[in-house]
């Protein structure tokens, strides 16, 4: 029986490779396993490799494994691409019509990758055809099945009487995962339910694709030479869904109450507020429908300069950007630190340096997040580690920004956005919503905006707020808001706004600062999104009788660095992990604790860390093998 | 109790030059609110940088002095969040038409109903008087080095090719028309534009107030200077596109930019182009939200006793497995 298996998807952008994925992820999730799918994709519309990997697994996974246990292909780049990365008693499905395809057919690989390839075959003797490389998975122990996608339509065209499915080879996604299906004999009315859900807005689209992805199942139960493969079915977990990275941003905005996104289109971040935009009219208990205000502006500094805008009217606003996006909106969130304005700024980070590797995976803008800015003013730095945390989190950072009354910058990434993982339903009752000193009403005519209060903070009117008439400006301003370069009061503005940062160490809660997610003596220091693949690879590790310690920092600005202190002083030995290069948290480390880690375990390619890399690094340090800096780099 | 001119009045200490042309602005702004009779806490001025930006510290509703180009974004973040406010928004022509060019034209496009309006003055003043985009290619103020070698940008002429939806253009030494301009202008239905000719008396020393009084042009009958400003409204020019048809809009947007070309001799003031004919942005939003008038982003409530309201659980029974 199979308790952890991955299946693995390819094609050329928009040959529906992510679809065919999720109707998989939709099949295994409905049989009761635990889904984790990540995608990978080339900034481009049409042509460049896209492949999506689903994990799927009896017990709880939060990350990938390196390695694949089924591939399908429907063209030749991904057999090029994919085939030697199939486990021992793996299996390829392909269209057979590629068999003779040449390496040098394939317009779309880089130099480099071709050159690499080109070698491996002729090491190993092979010709530089698919023919060439599925020899070399068969000699590896890769079971190929191969069938001719072309004659599967023009048998279901003729079975259908219908010429016209002939020529559907954007169909050859729903062919190849039902083919898969098939083979693994899982039952043909999940695949049927799956593949009507997805199609579900179009019902004559629903019925064609259901009829080929029958046909091809029974295709493949038929003709396909029996395996060894067995899943069952179980019962599946209440209150379980199967969701995409980013949901977790956009419905902690909307159960948070914010009611304003501007925002700029840029890869991953767009999807968010798609989604935001999509669920615009909002159901309001005990009231009349509510609404989300999302505003597609000129650029950047337009989409905070907006956020901004609108939460002087009161208005919980918010943002959603990338690195590109977020290095433009610097002045603005200065503006935003000066006059205390709070506002969020989901921040999906992917892997620069500029435009970096736009639709790949990276951590490398932690520290323009903490540092960019003209001047200093307080701000928060809070990060996710995963989709059901980033719900919650959402719903935090809006209630930092309006306690604290500084801008929140909410720290995300492409891995996360672009998986699909199952999911504990979100839980709204745990959700709190803390306004902070925002007034509903002043009955005084002699309110200040930046009234000097024992904590720092200062009742906070809005825009049409009547008796609460304030100033704002980027210059330096007097209690009113009004511009003033006198030192004294400088002194005291700036006391009372960097004060704020002790402040907000002393109010948030430790538990949502830094969470421990174990204790041992070499103890993993880490943020964000690595959490996925540190918690599984702990795992894998404990299995061996091996326990490692796991801190996991939320809260990177202000840093907590006396909790941080507390929480090493029993681990001898410090790992740092993150998807950088120079280990940016790691650097904070050392100007906050005055403390190199011991180890940096990094990965920059701009393709998430995996369990497995992880495992075997760690096993490394603990044996005391690694090199202080470990470097990883699997995945296509 | 009705307001006075000298309830929109702060206490605040103004520090333009003397004879900055940006008092009679200012000046007109206060009194086109006394006349609306709109109170203080629905209004907000909205700034961008420069002697100009310093203009929301001087008038008594909500002020916000934001960054330099920025302040359509500000501004248009809040109208659309409370579309009950009224909002000014005004900045110089470097910052509206140079660093802000960009938010120009889509706040053009977008039609939100506010009133934009640009101190107009061609050049950087509180940096020192470098050529700001309405300077004549050639000409050579005060403190440039070398003459401009940049083309004039058309206020007018960029305001209606963008898509505001009305534009009018007044002169700082003329307060009352100036004055009726904004009223004109906060009363239209859309995105409304006055340029505002502005004598910068410190660095601007071509377009002085003599020059726009005509002072180098004597009649030679008269013996009087001849101004150079005239007012549209004493013409029988009709700036309004009564009909939906693409002749008439042509039309009136063409003449529109013809006679805000006119510059040297005759220069006009007054509304150039007007039309409601084209959905103000709350329309845009209602088509999608219904009811986005009545109940928008800043009326609605979150929470009850610091528990969120929003259901969600629609939307997360689609993901059940």
């Amino acid at each position: 029986m199979v308790t952890d298996f991955t299946w693995m998807i390819g094609g050329p952008q928009g040959s529906g490779v992510e679809t065919a994925a999720n109707i998989f992820s939709q099949v295994f999730s409905k049989m009761g396993y635990q889904i984790f799918g990540k995608r990978e994709y080339y900034s481009n519309i049409k042509g460049e490799h896209s492949y999506f990997a689903v994990r799927v697994s009896e017990k709880q996974i939060r990350s990938s494994i390196k390695g694949t246990n089924m591939l399908i292909a429907f063209d030749a780049e991904t057999i090029f691409r994919h085939a030697d990365d199939v486990l021992e008693n793996g299996i390829i499905i392909y269209d057979s019509t590629l068999e003779n395809v040449k390496v040098s057919d394939v317009i779309t690989f880089d130099n480099d990758f071709k050159e690499r390839l080109g070698n491996l075959l002729k090491s190993k003797n092979k010709e530089d055809t698919v023919k060439g490389i599925l020899e070399l998975a068969s000699e590896n122990g890769t079971s190929i099945h191969s069938v001719s996608f072309r004659s599967l339509l023009a048998e279901l065209s003729e079975k259908l009487e219908n010429p016209r499915i002939k020529n559907m080879s954007r169909m050859f996604n729903v062919l190849g995962v039902s083919l898969s299906l098939g083979l693994l004999m899982i039952p043909s009315e999940k695949l049927t339910e799956s593949v009507n859900s997805i199609f579900s807005k179009k019902k004559s689209i629903a019925e064609m694709n259901v009829s080929a992805a029958n046909f091809a199942y029974n295709y493949a139960t038929a003709k396909f030479e029996n395996i060894e493969l067995k899943f069952e079915e179980k019962e599946i977990e209440e209150n379980t869904l199967l969701l995409q990275g980013y949901y977790g941003t956009a419905l902690g905005k909307i159960i948070a109450g914010c009611r304003f996104q501007s925002y700029y289109p840029i890869t991953p971040a767009t999807d968010e507020s798609n989604f935001l935009e999509t669920n615009e009219i909002l159901e309001i208990n005990e009231d009349r429908p509510g609404s989300t205000l999302v505003i597609q502006t000129e650029d950047e500094i337009s989409a905070i300069g907006m956020a901004i805008g609108s939460s002087l009217t009161g208005v919980r606003s918010a943002t959603c950007t990338s690195g590109p996006g977020f290095v433009l909106m610097i002045e603005c969130l200065s503006w935003a630190g000066i006059n205390e304005v709070p506002v969020v700024i989901t921040f999906y980070q992917r892997s620069g340096p500029s435009t970096g590797l736009p639709t790949r995976h990276g951590q490398d803008d932690l520290l323009c997040a903490i540092n960019s800015g003209v001047g200093e003013f307080p701000r928060i730095v809070y990060a996710s580690g995963n989709v059901l945390d980033s719900f919650y989190d959402t719903t935090q950072v809006f209630n930092y920004a309006d306690v604290f009354q500084v801008p929140v910058i909410h720290m995300m990434d492409k891995f996360i956005a672009s998986s699909v993982t199952t999911c504990q339903r979100f839980d709204e009752t745990k959700v709190n919503i803390d306004r902070g000193k925002l007034l509903d009403e002043i009955s005084s005519d002699n309110y200040r905006r930046f009234e000097h209060t024992t904590d720092g903070l200062s009742p906070r009117s809005k825009l049409g707020l009547e008796n609460g008439i304030f100033w704002n400006t980027g210059d330096e301003s007097d209690i009113q808001g009004h511009i003033s370069e006198d030192p004294v009061n400088r002194i005291q503005m700036m006391d009372k706004r960097q004060s704020r940062l002790d402040y907000i160490l002393e109010k948030i809660p430790e538990s949502e600062q830094i969470i421990k997610h174990s204790e041992g003596d070499f103890c993993i220091v880490s943020w964000g999104s690595t959490q996925g693949p540190v918690l599984d690879a702990i795992e894998m590790l404990k299995n061996e009788g091996i326990s490692i310690g796991f801190v996991e920092v939320k809260l990177l600005q202000p840093f907590p660095k006396e909790l941080l202190k507390k929480l090493f002083s029993n681990s001898k030995t410090i790992i740092d992990i993150e998807a950088n290069y120079t280990g940016q948290l790691g650097s904070l480390i050392r100007q906050n604790l005055e403390k190199d880690p011991d180890y940096y375990i990094l990965k920059f390619t701009g393709r998430p860390m995996t369990c497995t890399e992880l495992y075997d690094t760690l096993k490394k340090i603990v044996n005391g093998t690694a090199e202080k800096r470990e470097v990883l780099t699997y995945g296509a | 109790m009705a307001l006075k001119i000298g309830d929109y009045k702060t206490d605040v200490h103004n520090d333009w030059c003397p004879g900055c042309g940006d008092f009679g602005i200012v000046n007109s702004i206060q009194m086109a609110l006394a006349e609306m009779e709109i109170p203080r806490h629905q209004t907000a001025i909205f700034s961008g940088i420069g002697c100009s930006g310093k203009t929301s510290h001087f008038i008594n509703v909500f002020g916000v002095h934001t960054l330099h180009g920025r302040v359509l974004t500000f501004a248009q973040g809040a109208k659309i969040s409370n579309p009950n406010l009224k909002i000014i928004a005004v900045g110089g022509d470097g910052d509206g038409l140079g660093i802000g060019a960009g938010h120009f034209v889509a706040a053009g496009r977008r039609n939100v109903d506010m009133t934009y309006i640009i101190f107009d003055n061609a050049v950087y003043g509180l940096t020192k008087g470098q050529a700001s985009p309405t300077l004549k290619l050639g000409e050579k103020t005060k403190s440039l080095p070398t003459p401009n070698t940049n083309y004039n940008v058309n206020p007018i002429g960029l305001a209606i090719a963008s898509g505001f939806t009305f534009a009018a253009r007044g002169y700082s030494y003329d307060i009352r028309q100036l004055k009726d301009l904004i009223i004109a202008a906060v009363n239209h239905k859309g995105l409304a534009f006055v340029d505002v000719l502005q004598p910068c008396p410190t660095y601007n020393d071509i377009n002085t107030k003599d020059w726009f009084s005509g002072v180098d042009r004597i009649d030679e009958t008269t013996k009087k200077a001849m101004p150079r400003i005239y007012k549209l409204e004493d013409t029988d020019y009709d700036p309004v596109v009564h009909y939906s048809d693409e002749t008439e809009l042509n039309q009136k947007k063409t003449q529109a930019i013809v006679r805000s070309l006119e510059w040297d001799t005759k220069i006009p003031t007054g509304i150039f182009y007007k039309n409601e004919l084209i959905t103000p942005y709350t329309r845009r939003l209602t088509d999608k939200i219904p009811n986005y008038i009545e109940n928008p982003s800043a009326l609605q409530n979150i929470s009850k006793n610091n528990v969120p309201i929003t259901k969600i659980d629609q939307i997360l029974d689609s993901y059940k497995v």
